[in-house]
């Protein structure tokens, strides 16, 4: 009776199925199994007892693809050690984790996850929005503690509908966001890499020319060089004092200290944050305020969504081990 | 005209008190210690009575008023007023209709998202310090989750419209069909819990919709259900709502208004699945004085006799 081992199927199968490298698991993983990958040959490290350079010099030295999720970086030191690599599918809605330049150096093709998460997280930038202007878990709050029936009277929200919202990268996800706001009223502008040739909102090459216009900002863009610290001191101030900003990209595009300073002086008047520059540590300040929602980098999960993701992953890998176009290859590094 | 005696029932807005004292001569029922104290001084003066969803003009304040000409209502709903009474002795009444819409629109939405996302919950998570400790579980999508409308008013249309741009399928019952819009009408509410995903009550609170959401519709709901009410506690059987969700015969509800307000039931605090606001539905600081000015204006208009901009009787 042929035994499991790290390498993921039984040994009579493994010389048929093409090989998939999995360096940890990801989510998809840790909820659903391995089922849907059935059809592949999976090399799994977390599950060897050997160091990582040493499973991959010993075992990974042919494999061509592999399978990662958003938390694990993709060096240039792990990419020596898999040398017949010429495929990256991630689990993850941002890129930030994998070094793009080697990459593309390399010749090794990038397959995302595409718009698979793009619903959920527009979602949950709307319902933080909704939440923070209104009050929502505030109230929640005040109800749940008995409050209501005092003199401590709830204080008054914040109109959405009219409201100015600026989208920071209007990628799947910003023009899912924008789609939903319009049909609050709100008047949507954006700034992104590139002017979108078929979008009718009004265009700002700049962020901060963007947040001077502005009363809300909706960070939907991913983490690179370039947007690192892009939502620094200059542009919550040009956001002013009615301002609130809305994080479901990476914490890392804003300068999390100076938000804080901003929300603790009140030159901000409220934030809704699902992503945090050190996650899962959120800054001690922002856990007593009441004009700020806290969410705990959970936009994209939902069964919905990652059970989508199981069948585009698998179909990632099918369309490469045939030789067919990827479903959602990374394009313009 | 501030010869002209005008009775404020509650605190409702300080923007909406000082605009009324500024225009007329203000009495402000809350600072008498008594009713009887209250009619002595003051029964035979009062032409206009500006009331709210806590306190409106009922056959027992209208019959003590003689020379009552206008009920202004700092609302929309109409429940708290006794209409037929006002149409029987020529009494006009105004409320405020339109400006509150979006707001209340924007909760029933803010409801929907904060239990199918669970995002109060998440807020706690973090609260509590439980992050570093494991990740939160999943939620459930809400885009093109199937959402039931009691009611297509302007508050209901509204929510539908939003609903929409998330991919929801829109179904409603109503009153009469509303074949302008493409959205599938149910002619029984039972049908429409049963067809639906999230309930939304957005209907007017009249004798026939006290207790619309009763057993029956919760059950046809069901354990996956989602009930929000946005409309008037009354509503809901509120003891059948509350043993529903604590049984889990009802998978979670996002709750504005309840029956004796004030007073939420206390069993609802331990509920994760539950999202409770004190009836804050159209208090923004911009539609508070939108509903101040349309007050104002209102009262204004008829006793300068000019057409009342939104009577209702």
């Amino acid at each position: 009776m042929a035994t499991p081992n790290h390498l993921g199927n039984h040994d009579h199968r493994s010389k048929e199925l093409p090989q998939v490298l999995v360096l940890e698991p990801p989510p998809i993983m840790k909820f659903y199994g391995d089922q849907f990958l059935n059809d592949f040959q999976l090399l799994k490290a977390w599950e060897s007892p050997l160091p990582l350079d040493q499973f991959l010099s010993i075992h990974a030295q042919s494999v061509k693809a592999l399978l990662t999720p958003g938390r694990y970086p993709l060096t240039r030191n792990i990419l020596q050690l898999i040398p017949s690599l010429q495929l990256v599918v991630t689990t993850s809605a941002g890129l930030n984790h994998i070094d793009l330049p080697e990459f593309q150096r390399r010749g090794i093709a990038i397959a995302s996850a595409g718009d698979v998460y793009s619903e959920d997280v527009a979602d949950m930038a709307v319902g933080l929005l909704i939440n923070v202007l209104r009050k929502i878990s505030a109230a929640d709050r005040y109800v749940r503690k008995g409050l209501w029936d005092t003199k401590a009277e709830f204080p008054l929200g914040s109109k959405l509908c009219s409201k100015r919202v600026g989208i920071v990268g209007l990628g799947s996800i910003g023009q899912e966001v924008a789609k939903r706001l319009q049909a609050f009223g709100c008047r949507v502008m954006y700034t992104s890499r590139n002017k979108k040739p078929f979008v009718s909102y009004p265009y700002y090459s700049n962020v901060l020319e963007l947040a001077a216009d502005s009363d809300v900002l909706i960070i939907c863009c991913g983490l690179t060089e370039q947007t690192r610290h892009m939502i620094n001191k200059d542009v919550m101030l040009a956001l002013g004092k009615e301002g609130v900003v809305i994080n479901i990209g990476r914490g890392a595009i804003i300068d999390e200290k100076e938000l804080v300073q901003c929300l603790v002086q009140r030159e901000l008047a409220g934030a809704g944050l699902d992503v945090f520059e050190n996650e899962p540590h959120v800054p001690r300040e922002l856990l007593a305020m009441d004009n700020v929602v806290l969410s705990p980098h959970r936009a994209v999960h939902t069964p919905e969504s990652l059970t989508a993701m199981c069948e585009h992953v698998k179909g990632n890998l099918e369309a490469f081990f045939s030789n067919k176009p990827l479903l959602s290859p990374v394009m313009n590094i | 005209m501030d010869s002209i005696t005008v009775l404020m029932t509650s605190p409702m807005s300080d923007y909406l008190e000082t605009q009324l004292k500024d225009r007329f001569n203000l009495v402000k029922l809350w600072t008498y210690s008594s009713k009887t104290d209250f009619f002595k001084h003051n029964s035979h003066s009062i032409r206009a009575v500006v009331g709210n969803t806590k306190i409106g003009a009922d056959a027992e304040l209208i019959d003590s008023l003689p020379e009552l000409e206008i009920v202004s209502s700092y609302s929309v709903g109409l429940d708290k007023i006794d209409l037929r009474k006002c149409q029987e002795k020529g009494i006009r009444v105004t409320n405020t209709p339109d400006v509150l819409t979006d707001d209340v629109a924007d909760v029933a939405m803010g409801l929907m998202l904060a239990v199918t996302r669970r995002v109060c919950e998440c807020d706690r998570f973090v609260r509590r310090g439980l992050w570093p400790k494991g990740d939160f579980r999943l939620t459930n999508k809400f885009s093109g989750m199937q959402v039931g409308i009691v009611g297509l008013g302007r508050i209901g249309s509204a929510i539908a419209t939003r609903a929409e741009a998330f991919g929801c399928p829109i179904s409603y019952y109503s009153r009469s069909e509303k074949p302008e819009t493409n959205y599938k009408y149910f002619s029984n509410i039972i049908d429409l819990a049963v067809n639906c995903q999230i309930l939304v009550v957005a209907c007017a609170l009249t004798e026939e919709t006290h207790h619309i959401i009763n057993c029956e519709v919760i059950d046809a709901l069901g354990p996956e259900g989602i009930l929000i009410n946005i409309g008037r506690g009354s509503h809901i059987d509120e003891p059948e709502l509350v043993s529903a969700l604590l049984e889990g015969r009802l998978g979670g509800a996002g709750l504005d208004v309840y029956e004796n307000e004030p007073e939420v039931p206390e069993q609802l605090f331990g509920l994760e699945n539950v999202v409770l606001m004190p009836h804050v539905g159209s208090d923004t600081v911009e539609t508070t004085d939108a509903m101040a000015d349309l007050v104002i204006k209102n009262l204004e208009a008829h006793f300068l006799k000019k057409p009342l901009l939104t009577p209702v009787v």
